[in-house]
């Protein structure tokens, strides 16, 4: 064990894991953190807190990561490297440790032209890729990335996200290849609704023998309405929704659970894709659906290891 | 090429308010490819001054000429006899110009009259991408001649991120590639896709802005306190 979380236990010893997403509110209250927290414990093996999502600023991982701890609820801090250096990444992940988080996602983070502060001068000092190797070489070698020595290692369990839809799809599989060269424990995909490229995209993966060193954890977003489904194929970038999905939003009388159904048919179908271990349902503002998605795949309770 | 471009005209009359003595002072170097501060803009700005003073009553004369280079102190100093009438210089150059005037004529005002942009190339008539982010440690070598610090939105050395579609950069979809699909078309053509493979470590951005102000100091070419005096080369 690298970290002994929850995530990392449930994902070793072979159980099909499900984590699930937790948006941190634009706001200085701990309400609702503490709030999803507690509806949502027990539906998945640990939560991710995203940090300042499409660069918009919230209540910060590290913070929502805490409050969800407190509620005996396990965090995956995602940490994008758009808003902080080095210097500020290492210390977040020491502080992290430190208060009992054990996983944590790296992220290079969406550009701060999509959010609500565009004037932002970014950082991007390091990419994803470099964070994991730095945060991999504090845990296992007890040294920061420029040298100097730890008095005590963090103890992380590593994540990273990957984007089967993103271009080109040729570099796509040897992405995952570097981030697992750099030290990613688990990958978490971008949401799956073009599932033939979804599954030439982990035959790469296999073929390269990648699933057998890197737990992958598979997408997957509930569609709400037809609008959603049109904004995220229309709107927003490295997303594909093919017009099937979309034609049975359009067609359904009541688009959340036609939302619901079609989630959990693509879980179920991802249930047994070779070389999945699991997925990562992000209900963006949607939180609450996500006890019933659980139940419906059949995965709920979650496995006590 | 450092490229610019003018700023409006009504923030250079603003900035230029109180000042009687004016020179529109232009540069033929790079800001004159792109077609932001050479001779035919200084004729146009200064013109648009006079206009403008004239028909708001402003009691100001305005002055014109262009250099060879205002980043280079040789060029800036043989116009001191234009220049030691004026109370305000209109720099038509980029920032660097604009200070080499000022350091060279300090007591006089220098308002800039350009926004300098960046380092980059005509890519067409009329349009300029920036191709340099001046970072100090160039990795052109592996990354088949395509700068990943200046091309891609979020300077990333390991490949695109998950916003790269169809060749576009998410950020702009419509004016930007996508850095890194060009770097792999690049490499594929070149034959050496297995530097996509590689992990770029982290940067040593010293080498960049993060260092400090930059210097390069090129012993071999420096002159001695003697040889300056001999070239007569002012302290």
């Amino acid at each position: 064990m690298k970290a002994g979380s929850n995530l990392e236990r449930v994902l070793e010893s072979g159980n099909f894991a499900v984590t699930a997403e937790i948006g941190p509110p634009k706001s200085a209250s701990s309400n609702i953190v503490k709030q999803h927290a507690q509806m949502l414990k027990g539906y998945a093996d640990a939560f991710n807190l995203t940090d300042n999502q499409t660069a918009i600023v919230r209540l910060s991982s590290l913070a929502s990561a805490l409050i969800c701890l407190n509620e005996g609820v396990e965090p995956v801090m995602q940490m994008t490297c758009r808003d902080r250096n080095r210097i500020a990444l290492q210390s977040d992940l020491l502080g992290a440790s430190a208060l009992g988080i054990r996983n944590v996602l790296c992220l290079t983070g969406d550009h701060q032209t999509f959010g609500n502060e565009k004037g932002a001068k970014n950082v991007y000092d390091i990419d994803s890729i470099q964070e994991l190797m730095i945060f991999k070489q504090m845990r296992d070698e007890k040294r920061i990335s420029g040298g100097e020595e730890l008095e005590e290692a963090p103890k992380v369990f590593l994540g990273a996200a990957e984007n089967p839809f993103a271009d080109p799809f040729e570099f796509r599989v040897i992405r995952l290849a570097k981030k697992v060269a750099a030290g990613a424990d688990f990958i978490q995909t971008q949401a799956i609704y073009d599932m033939d490229r979804f599954e030439k995209w982990i035959e790469g993966i296999r073929e390269r023998g990648l699933d057998k060193k890197v737990h992958i954890l598979a997408g997957v977003i509930p569609l709400k309405s037809v609008g959603a489904a049109k904004y995220m194929k229309n709107k927003v970038s490295g997303m594909i929704v093919p017009d099937e999905i979309i034609d049975r939003m359009k067609k359904a009388k009541d688009p959340k659970s036609e939302g619901v159904k079609i989630c959990v048919e693509q879980i179920e179908h991802l249930k047994t894709v070779k070389g999945v271990h699991g997925v990562h349902i992000m209900a963006i503002a949607w939180e609450e659906i996500v006890p019933e998605i659980v139940r419906e795949a059949g995965l709920y309770p979650r496995p006590q290891v | 090429m450092i490229i610019a471009e003018q700023k409006p005209l009504k923030e250079i009359i603003h900035n230029l308010e109180g000042h009687r003595n004016i020179l529109v002072a232009g540069c033929r170097s790079c800001v004159a490819i792109c077609l932001a501060g050479g001779e035919k803009e200084v004729g146009i700005v200064a013109e648009a001054l006079r206009v403008y003073g004239e028909m708001h009553g402003k009691l100001w004369t305005i002055e014109e000429i262009t250099i060879e280079r205002q980043c280079e102190k040789e060029w800036v100093r043989e116009i001191q006899a234009v220049v030691s009438s004026k109370d305000a210089i209109l720099s038509m150059a980029c920032g660097v110009g604009a200070q080499v005037m000022q350091e060279i004529y300090p007591d006089i005002r220098v308002v800039p009259g350009l926004n300098t942009s960046n380092m980059g190339a005509p890519e067409e008539q009329g349009i300029w991408r920036e191709k340099c982010a001046g970072c100090g440690d160039c990795v052109l070598h592996l990354t088949g001649g395509i700068c990943p610090i200046a091309r891609c939105s979020k300077s990333l050395l390991n490949g695109p991120c998950g916003g790269s579609q169809n060749g576009r950069c998410e950020v702009n979809p419509d004016s930007t590639p996508c850095a890194w699909d060009q770097i792999y078309h690049s490499l594929k053509r070149l034959g050496k896709l297995e530097f996509m493979e590689q992990i770029i470590p982290p940067k040593n951005w010293i080498t960049s802005h993060s260092g400090g102000p930059r210097l390069i100091v090129r012993q071999d070419a420096v002159l001695t306190p003697e040889e300056k005096a001999e070239k007569g080369v002012p302290k």
